[in-house]
């Protein structure tokens, strides 16, 4: 594994930063490609467990009254289902599966991550970026698989005086095509700033003489609870756009 | 849609690869974030591709069907259960309504009888009353009749009589051998008969 980890071609650090950095597991190379099993795939290849497994074993009584699990289950279930039906409607639930993957992978990474010397795959941009283009070629090629041309309305907004329009119609076209940007950037800003800051204070409890060590370790405590609310906040934010902007493809009000 | 989504990545690995590439002509001296360390960006994609596909395919197969299915299936219970309650309920009205009207039906058909057969009994009782009086009446005039035709007929006897005894009078006292019509005729013409 050390050996693993000298391929990265990092040096073994304990800096703020040292806690993103990927560590090839296994190296392994498809087709000229490396697709070497890192410390991001092991939270990767988690979260999928976790999940499935979870979601499987939780409805495996598939009881009329639910116990603790299967509640927490369907609870789930039917918060994200409430996101989908308030901003998609009724006939958005034909997106429901993706869109559920989305946020219990988003969000299961993001808690993983939470736990003290794990890995947050999600502070990492080019997987957000992928995601986040991802949810935006999906969205795009839907929005014209169903609307043609007529989709490129969407960049021309109704009700705007036509000598407006050499204006509106670029700021629409840039907000569009700043979204794969913006929506990944945020989820991995905050991911990183998180636990960047919580690291720094923690260092600052080792550094720092024996009575002022209790502010960095109170203030880490409670930094922890937020970052516990961010993680699930940003899954959420995550699928609240993925759902607006698909809205946007599926009907077009703009 | 995995195998589009699968495309979708394996450009998205290609575009990564090609990021890549110019991060590491920028910082070739290393350092740095660790999120801008190119060489990284294809495992991490390639794994992203892989476990998101198979969530993906596992939640739209085989995970949130049967969660879907458990919750529609109690709604439907519920829905089930409420209708079947309306249902008794519309029932239970129905057959209240049913039973007092049956019992105010009962009602009214008794007293309808009491009626008729106090009626029926009335005019009954006046029938028989009737006959016997009409009975009565009959004996009544029967027995007149009787009466007068004994009285007429010992009226026309005394008459007769009279007259035998007149004759023998006349004959015993006067020798003159009077018939009984000229009896008869001297007692019409005296105005005696009467």
């Amino acid at each position: 594994m050390a050996e693993a980890a000298d391929v990265a071609g990092h040096a073994e650090s304990h800096g703020p930063m040292a806690q993103f950095e990927i560590k090839r597991l296994v190296p392994l190379e498809l087709f000229g490609y490396d697709i070497s099993f890192t410390n991001s795939s092991l939270f990767m290849v988690l979260a999928l467990v976790l999940i499935s497994t979870f979601l499987i074993l939780a409805m495996s009584r598939r009881a009329l009254v639910p116990g603790r699990l299967q509640s927490i289950a369907e609870s789930v279930y039917e918060f994200v289902a409430g996101i989908v039906r308030e901003n998609l409607g009724k006939e958005g639930m034909r997106y429901f599966p993706w869109v559920f993957t989305i946020f219990i992978f988003i969000l299961t990474l993001n808690m993983l991550g939470m736990i003290p010397g794990s890995f947050t795959v999600t502070s990492h941009i080019i997987v957000t970026f992928a995601l986040a283009a991802m949810v935006w070629i999906t969205v795009t090629l839907i929005g014209f698989a169903r609307h043609g041309l007529g989709y490129l309305k969407l960049f021309v907004p109704e009700g705007v005086p036509f000598w407006l329009m050499p204006l509106i119609v670029p700021i629409e076209l840039v907000s569009y095509l700043i979204r794969p940007v913006s929506l990944s950037v945020r989820l991995f800003a905050n991911m990183m700033a998180g636990h960047t800051m919580l690291k720094v204070f923690a260092s600052f409890a080792v550094s720092l003489p024996f009575v002022a060590k209790a502010f960095p370790v109170l203030f880490t405590a409670a930094f922890t609870g937020l970052e516990f609310l961010v993680a699930f906040l940003q899954a959420f934010i995550f699928t609240v756009l993925t759902c607006i902007y698909l809205n946007d493809a599926v009907h077009m009000h703009h | 849609m995995p195998a589009a989504m699968t495309a979708l990545v394996a450009a998205a690995i290609d575009v990564g690869t090609d990021v890549a590439e110019a991060f590491d002509a920028h910082d070739a001296g290393g350092g740095g974030l660790p999120q801008l360390h190119a060489p990284d960006f294809a495992p991490q994609l390639f794994w992203l591709a892989v476990t998101f596909v198979l969530l993906y395919w596992i939640m739209s197969k085989i995970a949130l069907p049967r969660i879907g299915e458990v919750i529609e299936e109690r709604k439907d219970r519920i829905q089930r259960d409420l209708a079947a309650a309306e249902r008794l309920k519309a029932e239970t009205e129905k057959a209240l309504a049913s039973y007092e009207k049956a019992l105010s039906d009962a009602r009214a058909n008794a007293s309808t009888i009491a009626r008729q057969t106090r009626e029926s009994l009335n005019a009954e009782v006046e029938k028989d009353r009737k006959a016997v009086e009409d009975q009565l009446a009959r004996k009544l005039a029967d027995a007149e009749a009787a009466i007068d035709a004994t009285k007429t007929k010992a009226l026309a006897s005394v008459k007769d009589i009279a007259g035998d005894a007149v004759v023998s009078i006349v004959g015993t006292l006067s020798n003159v051998n009077a018939t009984k019509d000229e009896i008869a005729r001297a007692l019409a013409a005296s105005g005696a008969d009467k």
